[in-house]
């Protein structure tokens, strides 16, 4: 595009007072690149505003260098067509004025430093034209046919869209068909209620946009969101589909009780599991027997956590044990109120309106023992002697009973095939520990590592029929979303709506596969030489592949190695030798807020930084660094988020990636005989900017021990 | 007139996600907030269980996702007055209060340099003061001061009308009234901290050093009233025993019936940052159960591999005060000996639970309220309101943001439907 460039200098909210906005309009009026600079003294206000427009209109101006406050505020008024205008915020205000030493040459210069570095990197943008394909298709595939499942299904079809439901059994249900009756979801919260998972099906059968595959499974799913090209296996049938959007609700299966030492399940008949009690008093129509001689138990003793809460067997708690087996001690104590049911627990779990239930059982007599079960043994007369230790009187004892229900776990089915991903980084979601898929599973708690591809109900954690229907429901709902985004070829979360996405200069690409081993929704597959092939609508538009690439050939239109670059020339390096200048490369949606909240506190920053926003740490290519030291800055300090088991980076593994890159960095360091104590990777929170003034004065001592950058002088 | 329309009442963290969701959906958004600014409780937190990281971090994205789409209209210090119609067409009466700054505000902050009077602030619970105009804190949105209408001098004084550069402040401003036509209506008025003071036996408001888990987030956020240090209030001493009390009138039939699902990974939470402060300090957990479902296990099975963290089965009984130290003597039954207990320590927390803040006043045709005062819909297959978050059960907030991204789809069935 013809660039014709506007600067706009607010001297308002103290930036007048702290810096001489009229000497950088003097020396921006020299600066070829800028058709304008105008000084207001409020610019967010109407008039200022006013003078902006009136310039876009008759001065055709189409890009804006506004300098005032931070982009993260005042976003409603600084905001242009945004098809035809370009917009860049620089931050004079919470960065400069509100944390700096106000009259000074070096908050001067510093301010001069970044509109210039704001003029570079707009010269450098332009507005993103969107990959959009007119192929795409508006069906959502949801594989498993349980609870969740079909929820997901009937949502999507109320909602107007068409729903292919994939069941490998050859009825729809899941585990819940063999649910006798299931827990209150309504007040009085005290009952258990009918098992209504029959009304389910009857209501998705009439739903004549909801196709239902049984005894079916996916074979592949190839493509990207808006057009997967899925393959369904029914009855060794192949069937094909265009698919936009998926849902994985493939659910659980019960822990595997013959692993439990001791328990003697497996050995003894009447050593049963829940899932086992659930489905035989479901199969009878309420009737209690045990299996050894078909007799009605007169004691039966639940064991929760059994497995659960152990590291030698399930480590997490499956959650809804505990109101299950409360659930089944109503049914005998329903049925005959006189036989001895006994719970061994742990701690008993029932959150919220629950609690309701716990205590009617207590009303119905069921007796809780807090306990460990140590082991299980049956004697000569076929009766079961259950060992408790730890309990609350201190000692150990033995209880006799007729019959034992082991409260097993739930685990889910990611151990199965399910997808059959034809994605060069493998077939399934990739998950976190114990097998549940990998999310940012509190604020984001649906972002799945990739793109267009959801987890419903017990897959993603172990949870009771009422929690699958609620989560099922918010996956129609993002499944819907991530179809409407491709149409307009816009990214998906968290940068919703970005309509840039990554180039490659293929010509150059030297097959090394970085961006494709780091692209963290696995975007980019791979033809046979290794060339990256990006996947549009996968692409989450964070720019990792771009700071992975060594060639320096992935772009944004609005975000690229040249305009990073470009930005890093303006930052003005002194020959003095105590003018040291620190780049900071800061997380746009983290780390770069922790400075603004800095500002906002006045809280006063060192005035030898230079911060340059990216789109996550991860997009940072050492090509920048390099160019910044080699250049004469005398150290970079990386702001990215907590890496790790708990990490926080909105990209899953942006901060993790940047900092495997510095061991490449290093070498490329000491061949310019650059002292690696130069580049520092540090992690800052949203809310650690109290501790920002200590981490940057603590590396600029140490910069400053070391000595100048020696190409600062070249 | 049908539309894809959608009033969201409440602007904590669930109704944030049912606003940015339902937009991302293609529906047009009203996103009504009684406070001055959208966060709600979640703002207030300082970490989040189980992955210790602080919440403002979401609510950065959602703004973010708030400012790019432009079919999202925000109301704060709003109350609905009524609602009326029916699914597809529902006519939303709502009343917004005077903030007594407009759009001009900037967040300079010369007002407060001259306004004369302070308030207590409620986004500290109290626990500090700020002046009669504020911002509401630095996650604001909108990022713009605010009057508090109990404490202002107004007219009388006026001195931040005359020093605010920009125009900003409006002492005359009035209430207002207006009528949103909306498909669809999403309740999200989320929650409030049990009042402890009812609690005789726990003692809270009568001895200092006795706070609720809610006010312990604010002591250990840097933004709180002791920017993040965990002092003692009574003489801002440093601690070297604390004991937290589970249950603080939760599942107890003469205060809150229910479980609040989250106070005991709130308490251990709470645990880690008196431990980052106090790597010697004693950590006392009295409990019922242990209440941490799913994967949440694993934080607790880490506080018990804390020499230092001492998990007491038992209801605390008693809390007396040594007049002289200002500690406190925590008296409980512990189950497991079967012994009465008594430990001295410095501070106590109470792991207060969760109120529903349902909106009985107004009738809103298809919700239910249950006997604790949490709203339930009639019907399974009720079109034209949904009901999300802790004002539906006390729960985390992983678990808010599924109702609320649920709700987003029954805005289009609504529509689909009528």
């Amino acid at each position: 595009m013809d660039k014709k460039i506007g600067v706009y200098l607010c001297s308002g909210c103290d930036i007048g007072q702290s810096i001489d906005v009229e000497k950088i309009s003097k020396l921006i009026n020299t600066d070829k690149r800028v058709a304008l600079c105008k000084i207001h003294s409020n610019l967010c206000g109407k008039n200022g505003i006013e003078i902006i427009k009136k310039d876009i209109e008759q001065e055709n101006i189409n890009a804006v260098v506004i300098g005032a406050c931070s982009l993260r505020v005042k976003s409603e008024v600084f905001s242009f067509d945004p098809t035809k205008i370009l917009v860049e915020r620089v931050n004079l205000r919470e960065h400069i004025a509100w944390s700096q030493t106000p009259q000074n040459d070096d908050t001067q210069l510093m301010a001069e430093d970044y509109i210039k570095m704001g003029i570079a990197k707009i010269s450098k943008a332009s507005i993103p034209t969107p990959s959009i394909s007119d192929d795409i298709k508006n069906t959502i595939l949801v594989v498993g046919g349980g609870i969740s499942g079909m929820t997901a299904a009937i949502e999507a079809a109320r909602a107007g869209y068409d729903v292919i439901i994939v069941e490998k059994e050859e009825y729809l249900g899941g585990n819940m068909r063999n649910w006798y009756k299931i827990l209150p979801k309504n007040p009085p919260y005290k009952d258990f209620q009918d098992n209504n998972i029959q009304d389910t099906i009857e209501k998705l059968k009439r739903y004549s946009n909801i196709k239902v595959l049984t005894s079916a499974t996916v074979q592949s799913i190839s493509g990207q969101p808006g057009k997967f090209d899925v393959l369904i296996n029914q009855r060794e049938n192949i069937v094909s589909e265009k698919i936009g959007s998926i849902i994985n609700a493939t659910g659980w299966k019960p822990y595997d009780a013959s692993k439990i030492e001791g328990f003697g399940f497996g050995k003894y008949d009447n050593v049963i599991t829940n899932f086992m009690f659930e489905k035989m008093i479901s199969d009878s129509g309420g009737k209690i027997t045990r299996p050894s001689d078909g007799v009605e138990p007169r004691s039966v003793i639940f064991i929760q956590c059994a497995g659960s809460r152990d590291e030698r067997y399930l480590p997490y708690c499956s959650s809804v044990c505990c109101a299950i087996s409360l659930k089944q001690s109503s049914y005998i104590k329903k049925n005959s109120p006189k036989t001895n049911v006994y719970v061994i627990y742990k701690d008993i779990r029932t959150p919220a309106q629950l609690e309701e239930f716990y205590k009617e059982r207590q009303h119905e007599g069921v007796l809780f023992m807090k306990g460990d079960v140590s082991n299980i043994l049956e004697d000569q007369n076929g009766s079961l002697i259950v060992r408790v230790e730890n309990t609350l009187i201190g000692d150990s004892l033995n209880i006799k009973a007729d019959m034992v229900v082991l409260a097993t776990g739930m685990v889910p089915n990611s151990d199965e095939k399910i997808l059959g991903l034809q994605y060069r980084q493998g077939e399934e979601l990739p998950m976190l520990k114990y097998g549940f898929p990998d999310s940012n599973f509190i604020c984001f708690p649906y972002e799945t590592r990739r793109t267009g591809i959801y987890a419903a109900g017990a897959i993603r954690q172990p949870s009771d029929s009422k929690t699958c229907i609620e989560d099922a429901k918010g996956t129609a709902a993002k499944a819907i979303q991530a179809m409407e985004l491709c149409e307009v070829g816009a990214a998906t979360h968290p940068r919703v709506g970005d309509l840039s996405y990554p180039i490659f200069f293929i010509q150059k690409c030297t097959q090394c596969k970085r961006c494709t081993e780091e692209c963290p929704v696995g975007a980019l597959d791979e033809d046979a030489k290794g060339t990256p092939l990006l996947n549009p609508n996968r692409c989450r538009r964070c720019g990792i592949c771009m700071g992975a690439c060594p060639e320096k050939i992935i772009s944004f239109e609005n975000y690229s190695i040249d305009m990073v670059n470009s930005m890093i020339n303006e930052i003005t390096i002194s020959e003095e030798e105590e003018e040291f200048k620190i780049l900071v490369f800061a997380c746009e949606n983290d780390a770069y807020p922790a400075f603004d909240i800095a500002g906002l506190n006045r809280i006063n920053l060192n005035a030898k930084i230079r911060v340059i926003p990216v789109r996550c740490l991860g997009s940072v290519n050492i090509v920048w660094i390099i160019n910044a030291l080699s250049k004469g800055i005398d150290g970079v300090m990386l702001f990215g988020c907590k890496r790790g088991d708990n990490y926080q980076c909105h990209f899953i593994q942006g901060s993790e990636l940047l900092n495997k890159r510095m061991e490449n960095l290093q070498e490329a360091l000491s061949r310019l005989s650059i002292e690696p104590e130069r580049v520092q990777v540090l992690e800052l929170a949203i809310s650690d900017y109290d501790s920002i003034p200590k981490m940057v004065n603590s590396f600029i001592e140490n910069i400053e021990s070391i000595g100048p950058n020696p190409y600062r002088t070249f | 007139m049908l539309n894809k329309s959608v009033c969201i009442i409440g602007g904590g963290f669930s109704g944030i996600t049912a606003a940015v969701e339902s937009a991302e959906i293609g529906c047009e958004v009203y996103l009504i907030e009684k406070g001055p600014s959208l966060g709600g409780r979640v703002a207030q937190m300082y970490e989040y269980f189980p992955k210790l990281c602080p919440p403002q971090c979401g609510i950065e994205i959602n703004y973010q996702r708030i400012k790019k789409n432009p079919n999202i209209k925000i109301f704060t210090l709003t109350e609905v007055k009524d609602i009326s119609g029916k699914p597809g067409d529902f006519k939303v009466t709502i009343k917004v209060n005077p903030r007594y700054v407009n759009e001009n505000c900037t967040a300079c902050n010369k007002c407060v340099e001259v306004c004369p009077v302070a308030r207590l602030s409620d986004y500290n619970y109290g626990l500090n003061e700020t002046k009669a105009i504020y911002l509401p804190h630095e996650m604001s949105f909108p990022m713009r001061y605010v009057i508090d209408e109990g404490t202002c001098l107004k007219e009388q004084c006026a001195k931040c009308v005359e020093t605010c550069p920009y125009d900003a402040i409006n002492l005359k401003m009035k209430v207002q009234e207006f009528i949103l036509n909306v498909g669809h209506v999403i309740l999200a008025t989320g929650w409030e901290p049990y009042d402890a003071k009812k609690i005789d036996y726990l003692r809270y408001g009568q001895y200092k050093n006795i706070i609720r888990n809610v006010e312990m987030e604010r002591l250990a956020s840097p933004n709180g009233p002791t920017n993040g240090k965990i002092i003692r209030p009574s003489d801002n001493k440093e601690i070297s025993s604390i004991a937290f009390v589970q249950c603080a009138g939760s599942r107890d039939e003469n205060h809150l019936p229910y479980c609040s699902s989250i106070c005991c990974l709130a308490s251990i939470k709470q645990s880690s940052y008196v431990r980052n402060q106090y790597p010697e300090a004693d950590i006392y957990i009295y409990y019922i159960d242990i209440r941490t479902p799913g994967r949440f296990e694993d934080i607790y099975a880490k506080a018990k591999d804390d020499k230092k963290i001492h998990f007491i089965k038992g209801k605390v009984a008693d809390i007396a005060e040594d007049p002289d130290t200002k500690d406190l003597i925590v008296t409980a039954e512990d189950m497991l000996i079967g012994k009465k207990v008594s430990n001295k320590v410095n501070m106590v927390v109470l792991a207060t639970g969760m109120v529903p803040n349902g909106i009985k006043s107004i009738n809103i045709k298809g919700i239910s309220y249950d006997d604790f005062g949490f709203a339930y819909a009639d019907s399974d297959d009720s079109i034209g309101v949904s009901i999300v978050g802790c004002v539906k059960k006390p729960t985390d907030v992983a678990d808010c943001i599924k109702m609320a991204t649920g709700a987003s789809i029954e805005c289009i069935q609504t529509i689909e439907e009528v």
